[in-house]
């Protein structure tokens, strides 16, 4: 167990640091969020309107960055042998890996949230909807994408690969979270259905995404 | 035979059904054409199969 | 490429299985398999599209609510159809890949992908055609078109993820874990879809089916069905045999390069 606690302070450490994942993350979310009022117009009624939209993709794109860096980084400098290499079984590294991911990346998104929703007028029970289905959301996200890292890593032309591999099986975790924050605004649906649906397939992200990952890492490095 | 005020749609539908098909024919086609020829010559510089090999040596 | 005692020992290791797979797990029994079958799956094609086409122009009548768009419906469904069908045949492949190693699945994968994408792009052009008569735009976000959408964008990233690596086997594998859970995330897709799109209900409705299926739409519905089957069938077999063409190529070609060095 020490070693996958090793390994999980270990890739707490790199995402932090600047060119890591987190800071970068966040900003990009705050970017994006800002950007498409300047496309849209700064019409307050329709912002407010589209906001959870808007705070969802951010998160989608801001999340889909930071993973690119997820297992190439390990792969770069040669830590991805050694961890192939190690007796701790190849799924349990994984989800370490996307824990670590989901806390110095996903987090800081949610945490965020408050702040951008500033910018989009959103009220308090819109803030808060936003923020509950992005908490519950992201984890799926990231354990999502983190097929798509394993696919990807050992390619090297890999490129635009993975957003092309991955956006389409992220949909689901994007109707149901922006469904599930609209509901809790303008509701004539209760929240509870889609927010339930919602965690259910952040559940089963959680099963298939690291046995589909290390299935995948184990192929492409063989 | 009367297609109806829509007549445009409907023959457009069946043109690209056509033309989709036919693009996956001539692909399969040419790409049959493209390997059979590149065997061809690589067997005629004399770049076998081992399997091949194994009756010349028999 | 495949020595004799090699497919002895596989033969003897899977008696269990049936004799066929067997067999056509050699490449080059395979091909010359479908050198016989091809030509009597290109004309048992070429009649089923004959009947169907006949019917479908001098047989189906008009819908009372569509008019004579109805036709499109026998080029938008098959495809439809033919477009899931191939994902679930790039998804046995990928399981024929990974759990028990069978040497033509990833070339039966590969060989699957482009056709799946043409018939998926052609559900989408023909029901977008459909679309434009019947609810006045080129293109609606109808919970089923969205769902075959999203399929093309899959098709198309499988696509791209076989031609990342020049080794076939290579990409094999990777092609065949995102052809699974693609497989695993299609039933959610479709489910998440429909449900959004019953959300974003248009402002008016119409049914897709229009009135109810009479036999006389119906029949020519499903010998086009079966029409785009044998297409489907015989271009497969095609594309696999010109795929083991290939890879006998590229071996030819390395050996060459090592004899040259």
């Amino acid at each position: 167990m020490t070693s996958l606690a090793a390994l999980f302070r270990r890739d707490l450490r790199l995402a932090v640091r600047l060119g890591g994942g987190a800071p970068m993350g966040v900003l990009f979310f705050l970017i994006v969020v800002a950007l498409i009022p300047f496309a849209i117009g700064p019409d307050l009624a329709l912002l407010r309107r589209i906001g959870p939209a808007i705070l969802w993709i951010g998160a989608l794109l801001a999340s889909l960055l930071a993973l690119e860096r997820l297992i190439a980084g390990d792969q770069e400098d040669g830590s991805l042998d050694l961890i192939l290499m190690g007796r701790a079984p190849l799924e349990l590294v994984v989800a370490v890996k996307a824990l670590a991911h989901w806390i110095t990346t996903g987090l800081p998104l949610v945490i965020a949230v408050p702040v951008l929703a500033l910018f989009l007028d959103l009220e308090p029970g819109a803030i808060a909807a936003v923020a509950l289905t992005l908490l519950v959301g992201t984890p799926a996200l990231t354990l999502i994408g983190l097929v798509g890292a394993a696919l990807t890593v050992t390619l090297r032309r890999g490129g635009l690969l993975l957003p092309v591999l991955i956006l389409p099986l992220t949909i689901p975790v994007l109707i149901f979270g922006v469904a599930a924050s609209n509901a809790a605004v303008v509701g004539p649906m209760a929240f509870g259905a889609p927010f339930t649906i919602l965690c259910a397939l952040s559940l089963m992200s959680l099963v298939v995404g690291p046995f589909a990952a290390a299935a995948a890492l184990r192929h492409g490095m063989e | 035979m009367d297609l109806g005020p829509y007549a445009g749609f409907i023959l457009a539908a069946y043109g690209v059904a056509l033309a989709v098909v036919a693009a996956l024919i001539v692909w399969v086609v040419a790409d049959h054409r493209a390997q059979t020829r590149i065997l061809a010559d690589l067997e005629a510089r004399g770049v076998t199969r081992r399997s091949d090999q194994k009756f010349e040596a028999a | 490429m495949t020595s004799a005692p090699h497919c002895r020992r596989l033969g003897g290791l899977l008696k269990t299985t049936p004799m066929a797979l067997i067999d056509l797990a050699n490449p080059t029994r395979f091909l010359r398999l479908t050198e016989r079958a091809l030509p009597w799956l290109a004309g048992a094609t070429a009649l089923a599209f004959a009947a169907g086409l006949y019917l479908a122009f001098f047989v189906a009548p008009d819908d009372y609510q569509q008019g004579a768009t109805v036709k499109i419906m026998f080029i938008h469904v098959p495809a439809a159809w033919l477009g899931m069908a191939c994902w679930a045949l790039m998804s046995l492949a990928a399981l024929g890949t990974l759990v028990w190693r069978h040497p033509l699945a990833d070339v039966a994968a590969k060989a699957a992908a482009p056709l799946g994408a043409g018939f998926t792009f052609l559900c989408l052009v023909a029901g977008s055609l459909w679309g434009r008569p019947m609810w006045g735009t080129y293109w609606v976000w109808d919970g089923r078109l969205t769902s075959v959408l999203v399929l093309f964008l899959m098709y198309l990233g499988v696509i791209a993820l076989w031609r990342t690596s020049d080794d076939p086997a290579r990409a094999a594998r990777a092609v065949a874990i995102l052809t699974l859970v693609g497989a695993i995330n299609l039933p959610i897709i479709k489910f998440s879809v429909d449900w959004w799109a019953t959300l974003h209900q248009p402002a008016s409705v119409f049914r897709m089916g229009g009135s109810t299926i009479y036999p006389t739409i119906l029949i020519p519905l499903l010998v086009m069905a079966v029409a785009f089957t044998l297409l489907f069938a015989t271009l497969h077999l095609a594309a696999m045999r010109n795929e083991i063409l290939r890879r006998r190529v590229r071996a030819l070609r390395l050996r060459q390069a090592a004899q040259g060095a």
